[in-house]
């Protein structure tokens, strides 16, 4: 089984809400002291293919689209034991749409060829589009399960679990396809030992460039043309909490019970 | 031609979700100038005629291939139902198979895909969506440029269709011809919706967070949702953890819920949490910490430990409601 994992380099997510800027002509996010790092869904996908060649063998090959920076993400992946790390450098807009991202993976994705299975997180903890997964099916020709949390090889086939609003489903599913992994308490991605992240920091990472691919960055810089972002602004809202007040805790939960059953009750 | 057109599975019914795409797409078609057209896929007589007053036509396929969900041969389903029509715009719910579906519906047709919209309108020559990014940290304005735009909206976002102005639309029963043996195939499907209203649909949650420490006190956050007849959710670090089902929580990666009451119990809110709660008329908050971020969206709060606050809570609830 030879198994695809596509990585996103993000600005770390976490960043408190009082360190977050945006950037209103270039319609960015101000970076500041945030860290970079792997969009977590991302490493929870690397994770359930380690745990799956762990169980059934294969290899795993790690696949980035980004700066140059996204080459500390393809290493955190090898010293998390990926057998082989893939960079395409983006010569292009820094945010580019989720078509052009399809676009681009897939023609390197056709470059490593003869893959069985293509992992990616369901979505981004920046942009999060959650198109990556399905519009690589289509552009591969193949089909695609999202909010995967379970794999396991049965036959010659694979059954597949995943999360819904409700519950779960399983699958019966025959390989190639892709599918989008979504975070569960089995997937929580291992933390690479030192030893690991400073082998890692010595081993080969293939980089290809657009025209390594065959990618048209004209056609890139048109992403616009039907995709535009227009306004990035910060979420609003007025703080207006009342803290229940009260000499005893007693007083205080008597209050915020009063509270309570005084919106119930308008229902 | 450029109709919007909106797809909703029947399974989930006329729901809060259907009656809000289909809000949006009546309020969307009207501005536009064009027909709503619906398409439902599954069997549900309610949905159809509840959707029949407000659409301008009706297609339902409803046969036996279609009646449980299967990526594949829904994707199928309705890439053949809207080829022909070139709509301008087509809008889903936020559902699993909503989400799973519209990118690839929006390649196969040549248009363009935006989820998790929070607003959408026309605009000369272009469809604008907002939506939340970063976690809910900042909003993005999108103009989409290709038809058609398929958006998958947040759709407890969105009035239902406002009056009764409009005359029933005659439903069209059609049958397609489908592949006979998909890629992929459900063969098991759990619901643990306990029935119970959906969480999406819920008036009153009580939800619990990392604070609460282990999957125990979810018991007790269960008798204080009973008591003021809600139901219970969590934010992503108890369900990580397993100390509660999956499918309870609320945020960013899980549901997007609207009640008129949230009550987050030793929940932070990071803004992934509250990305999922921001629909709500009502947060109140109990936590220990006066900083916690969720404060800030509370309408009232307790600063307090939960384990202090949780027997007198229970107590003084029981009291006010007999």
């Amino acid at each position: 089984m030879k198994i695809i994992v596509c990585l996103k380099q993000i600005t770390d997510p976490e960043i408190s809400t009082s360190d977050f800027r945006i950037d209103p002509e270039k319609l960015e996010v101000v970076r500041g002291n945030a860290e970079l790092v792997t969009n977590i869904f991302c490493e929870n996908a690397l994770e359930t293919a380690l745990q799956l060649r762990e169980r059934s063998g294969g290899s795993i090959t790690v696949l980035s689209f980004g700066g140059e920076s996204a080459e500390d993400t393809l290493r955190k992946a090898l010293a998390m034991k990926a057998d082989e790390a893939m960079l395409v450098i983006n010569d292009g807009p820094p945010h580019p749409d989720p078509l052009t991202v399809a676009q681009v993976l897939a023609r390197a994705i056709r470059k490593i060829g003869n893959y069985d299975l293509i992992m990616v997180g369901r979505e981004s903890g920046d942009w999060g589009t959650g198109q990556t997964g399905g519009l690589l099916a289509e552009e591969l020709n193949l089909p695609c399960i999202n909010f995967v949390d379970q794999i396991e090889k049965r036959g010659t086939g694979l059954l597949v679990k995943r999360q819904t609003g409700e519950g779960w489903e399983k699958f019966n599913a025959h390989p190639p396809l892709v599918l989008t992994i979504t975070n569960s308490e089995l997937n929580v991605p291992r933390i690479p030992k030192k030893r690991d992240l400073l082998a890692a920091a010595r081993q080969f990472v293939t980089r290809w460039s657009f025209d390594d691919l065959g990618v048209n960055a004209e056609k890139i810089n048109h992403g616009e043309s039907y995709y535009e972002l227009v306004e990035l602004k910060t979420a609003e809202h007025i703080p207006t909490c009342d803290f229940v007040s009260g000499k005893t805790l007693d007083e205080k939960v008597e209050e915020f019970a009063r509270r309570i059953v005084e919106v119930t009750r308008a229902l | 031609m450029s109709d919007v057109v909106i797809c909703l599975f029947a399974a989930a019914g006329y729901d809060r979700a259907a009656q809000g795409v289909a809000g949006a797409g009546r309020r969307l078609a009207d501005a536009l100038g064009v027909r709503l057209r619906a398409i439902t896929v599954g069997a549900h007589s309610e949905l159809n005629l509840r959707i029949a007053a407000a659409a301008d036509t009706v297609i339902s396929v409803d046969q036996s291939e279609l009646i449980e969900y299967q990526p594949e041969l829904y994707l199928d389903a309705l890439t053949q139902l809207t080829r022909d029509y070139v709509p301008r715009v087509l809008l889903l719910s936020n559902d699993t198979y909503s989400q799973e579906l519209a990118p690839r519906l929006a390649h196969r047709l040549g248009g363009t895909a935006v989820g998790d919209a929070i607003e959408l309108s026309a605009q000369a020559g272009t469809i604008r969506v907002k939506r939340n990014v970063y976690g809910g940290k900042a909003v993005a304005t999108i103009d989409i440029k290709r038809s058609p735009a398929v958006v998958w909206l947040r759709a407890r976002a969105f009035e239902p269709v406002a009056g009764g102005s409009y005359t029933l639309a005659t439903v069209r029963q059609i049958t397609l011809s489908l592949p006979a043996s998909p890629a992929t195939q459900i063969i098991e499907r759990k619901s643990e919706a306990t029935g119970e209203t959906k969480l999406e649909d819920a008036r009153i949650i009580v939800s619990g967070g990392r604070g609460l420490g282990g999957p125990k006190p979810f018991a007790e956050l269960r008798e204080i949702a009973a008591l003021i007849g809600g139901q219970i959710a969590a934010s992503s670090a108890p369900c990580d953890a397993g100390w509660c089902s999956p499918s309870l929580q609320v945020g960013q990666t899980g549901k997007k819920v609207a009640p008129d009451l949230y009550l987050a119990v030793a929940i932070r809110g990071t803004s992934q949490h509250l990305v999922g709660i921001s629909d709500s008329k009502v947060i109140a908050a109990i936590n220990i910490d006066p900083d916690a971020p969720i404060f800030k969206y509370c309408r009232f709060g307790i600063v307090e430990d939960y384990r202090q606050v949780f027997p007198l809570l229970k107590e003084k609830l029981a009291a006010l409601q007999s």
